[in-house]
């Protein structure tokens, strides 16, 4: 038996699929969302050096781990709609990037929560806080630039291309705290070792992040339901719709 | 446990402004944008032409 892949890379099909899809993601947001404020408040000990002000680490570290995912998800379907010229890839470049963008200032808010405590300054011009900052401007230009072009298909295209661009923006991110002498701490967490901190920190941690993704998938998937209906608004099945819902 | 009290609880052992200004910023960000999108769906919904029989 083959699959026709193709059939659900058609928005038409893809609207319903999303529909159905959302509540699912929500609900599994929330479950995990519950789960990890019970563990990062409840179960994970104070920390001896710096009392329960390290608590902003289980939105801390999600928030940012997602705010460099989300791009590079972002890009990559950009990348993809370019070379493919499928419509409905570059539709979920463009309902990523504003949940993208919200990551990336979660990440640094409580980051400059974090550091006045901690650090005793709000902000810092070091290379991993520059190097977020400028992952935020990276996407507030893809926004803009699609909302500055008319036609979709040429804003798709013009935002494919600066996501692209801006990929390499992530990896100097993520390797910024081992480059350059930064205030920011190094990585606790990598795939290359075993990780350093206490075990109900860590799990709290890898839950809110998986509550994060979660809830990063619905929105994204809400999104796109409207980015979809905006642009294929002439469509005979999106006039259907209305006809039903009226 | 942590927490003698719910006192103790809030004031998150003096760092009360700086872990609640996160989580308080971080759940109103995720409420501000699941009402944008509802929002933005039911706009566009609502935008669609009318349809052959001439209703608004």
């Amino acid at each position: 038996m083959t699959i026709n892949w193709f059939r659900y890379s058609s928005p038409a099909s893809f609207y319903p699929i999303a529909g159905r899809l959302i509540p699912w993601f929500f609900s599994a947001a929330a479950l995990l969302m519950l789960a990890g404020l019970y563990i990062s408040f409840f179960v994970a000990p104070t920390d001896a050096q710096q009392g329960e002000a390290y608590r902003i680490i289980f939105i801390h570290v999600p928030a940012a781990w997602m705010s460099m995912f989300i791009y590079i998800v972002m890009a990559a379907w950009a990348g993809i709609g370019l070379a493919f010229n499928t419509r409905l890839s570059s539709m979920v470049a463009s309902a990523l990037a504003p949940t993208g963008a919200m990551m990336t200032f979660i990440a640094l808010w409580t980051g400059s929560l974090w550091g006045k405590p901690m650090w005793g300054t709000w902000w810092v011009w070091d290379a991993r806080l520059t190097s977020e900052l400028i992952l935020l401007f990276l996407y507030f230009g893809f926004m803009s630039l699609q909302a500055a072009i008319d036609d979709p298909r040429r804003a798709d295209k013009a935002g494919a291309v600066i996501a692209l661009v801006g990929v390499i923006n992530v990896p100097i991110i993520y390797f910024s705290v081992k480059w350059w002498n930064t205030l920011h701490q190094g990585a606790s967490v990598s795939l290359m070792q075993s990780p350093t901190m206490a075990k109900p920190m860590l799990i709290g941690m890898l839950v809110m992040a998986l509550a994060f993704w979660m809830y990063s998938i619905a929105a994204m998937l809400m999104r796109l339901r409207a980015i979809i209906i905006e642009r294929e608004r002439n469509s005979d099945w999106v006039k259907a719709l209305k006809e039903r819902q009226s | 446990m942590n927490w003698g009290s719910a006192g103790e609880f809030f004031a998150m052992g003096g760092y009360a402004a700086f872990v609640w200004g996160s989580f308080g910023v971080t759940a109103a960000c995720i409420v501000v944008e699941i009402i944008v999108l509802k929002a933005r769906h039911r706009a566009a919904v609502r935008a669609l032409p009318a349809n052959s029989a001439g209703q608004p």
